[in-house]
């Protein structure tokens, strides 16, 4: 009988020995790693940026300069939009929404959409998405240049009534067999700009940081 | 235990009781990664360095650990070691991490590395373990690269696209396409063309078994072996 409990111990002990040991060994590879993982963290989200507008246009510290908002008219489906708000001499040049088109085929479509000081667009990028392959995937920049079709765009080019695929009397391009991919990317990024039309000042001027932090991914 | 062949180890892991294509455990990573050859390079590595190191932690400890905490040992293991590489791929191959993502962390559930701790690591000295969790995780490596290729050619016409996620400015050279202007394949990219190109591999594999008459009884032992442990 008491072998019997001794043996439980020695077992409980031995597994704890184990997990002490794993953990150890764990702490110590994320102290090793950490510091590099920010960086490449940091690095990512700098070049995802850079691909809706190019670091020499702006000198602040984009990653810092950010805020949260909420606005359930322009973004639906409860988002945390991140804005990045680039500056030069500290002069507004331009605004980077991390938003979502939450109508794709299948699931949340993310969007990284650039919009200069004059109100025109000077890129989007879609960083996730789920659409079919082959299909609604000609939204990624590596698989087609439809998104390039958004460059230069603002509100008053084309026309409210512009901003639609081609099959809904818009300007914009459907792939075939997917319109419903594009027809969200399209709604989203016009939404976007609309929210940045009526809260552009506002949104250049809040201090950084204000809502909500959230990593970046 | 007493006559190891490191070479029994090898073909044993790489081709008669191969993870991917015999023993078919690890399917979830093996089906939902092989869209391209990179992605199938990149899960096998880290699948195979896990093997490696499990085994080696798990032979290490057989004298210690007593038959009945043994498996919750094996999954403490298992986890610090997929962990540690994921921590590791995150500060130097951040890129190809973004693309993988998930499928790190899911690495712990690949059954057949708990299946190799507990069939021979636990029995074996550290040496041959390591040497078998290599063998067994170049296997899936080799069934991972086949279905990425296959689905690849099939799917987009390319061959090592995002390479360079991988290997740098040096992958980009890697880059093939083979059939420029190619509309793509749907049922290649989308799941049920991992499973086809699963079900052709395998079959693929038994017919080359089949026309070397003497692998074929020792293919055809194993192969009952592991009907009888399943």
């Amino acid at each position: 009988m008491t072998d019997r409990r001794d043996g439980i111990w020695r077992s409980a002990l031995l597994l704890a020995v184990v997990a002490v040991l794993g953990t150890a060994l764990l702490s110590g590879v994320h102290e090793l790693t950490a510091e590099r993982i920010a960086a490449q963290e940091r690095r990512a989200v700098l070049e995802q940026l850079a691909q809706v507008l190019p670091a020499e246009r702006y000198d602040n510290e984009l990653l810092s300069d950010r805020i949260v908002v909420r606005d359930e008219g322009f973004f639906p489906g409860g988002q945390a939009v991140i804005v990045y708000r680039a500056r030069r001499d500290g002069e507004p040049v331009a605004l980077i929404l991390r938003h979502r088109a939450v109508n794709g085929y299948n699931g949340d479509i993310d969007l990284l959409t650039g919009v200069a000081a004059d109100g025109r667009i000077t890129g989007v990028r879609v960083t996730r998405h789920n659409e079919t392959p082959g299909l609604g995937d000609g939204i990624e920049v590596e698989k087609s240049d439809w998104i390039h079709g958004f460059d230069g765009r603002s509100l008053q080019d084309p026309p409210a009534d512009g901003w639609r695929v081609r099959r809904d009397g818009g300007v914009f391009d459907q792939f075939t067999g997917a319109t419903i991919t594009p027809r969200a990317v399209v709604g989203a990024v016009h939404a976007a700009l609309q929210y940045v039309a009526q809260n552009r000042a506002t949104l250049f001027s809040l201090p950084a940081g204000t809502g909500e932090e959230r990593t970046a991914q | 235990m007493s006559e190891i062949s490191y070479r029994k180890i090898f073909t044993e892991g790489v081709w008669q009781q191969n993870t991917g294509l015999v023993v078919l455990l690890g399917l979830c990573p093996l089906l939902a990664v092989t869209g391209t050859v990179v992605n199938a390079i990149g899960l096998g590595l880290a699948t195979t360095l896990t093997l490696v190191f499990s085994n080696l932690a798990v032979s290490l400890s057989r004298g210690l650990l007593r038959p009945e905490i043994r498996i919750p040992a094996y999954v403490l293991i298992i986890a610090s070691v997929v962990t540690v590489i994921q921590l590791l791929m995150q500060a130097w191959f951040h890129d190809l991490y973004r693309v993988l993502g998930i499928f790190i962390p899911l690495i712990v559930t690949n059954c057949a590395i708990i299946g190799r701790a507990e069939a021979f690591a636990s029995r074996h000295a550290p040496l041959p373990a390591a040497v078998d969790g290599l063998a067994t995780g170049l296997g899936f490596c080799i069934a991972l690269i086949a279905l990425g290729a296959l689905r690849e050619v099939l799917g987009h016409g390319t061959l090592f696209s995002q390479a360079r996620l991988m290997f740098g400015d040096l992958g980009q050279a890697l880059q093939l396409t083979l059939i420029p202007e190619y509309r793509g394949f749907l049922l290649a990219i989308l799941p049920p063309g991992a499973f086809i190109g699963l079900g052709l591999l395998v079959a693929g594999r038994k017919w080359l078994d089949a026309r070397r008459p003497r692998t074929r009884r020792l293919a055809a032992a194993t192969e009952d072996r592991h009907e009888a442990a399943a």
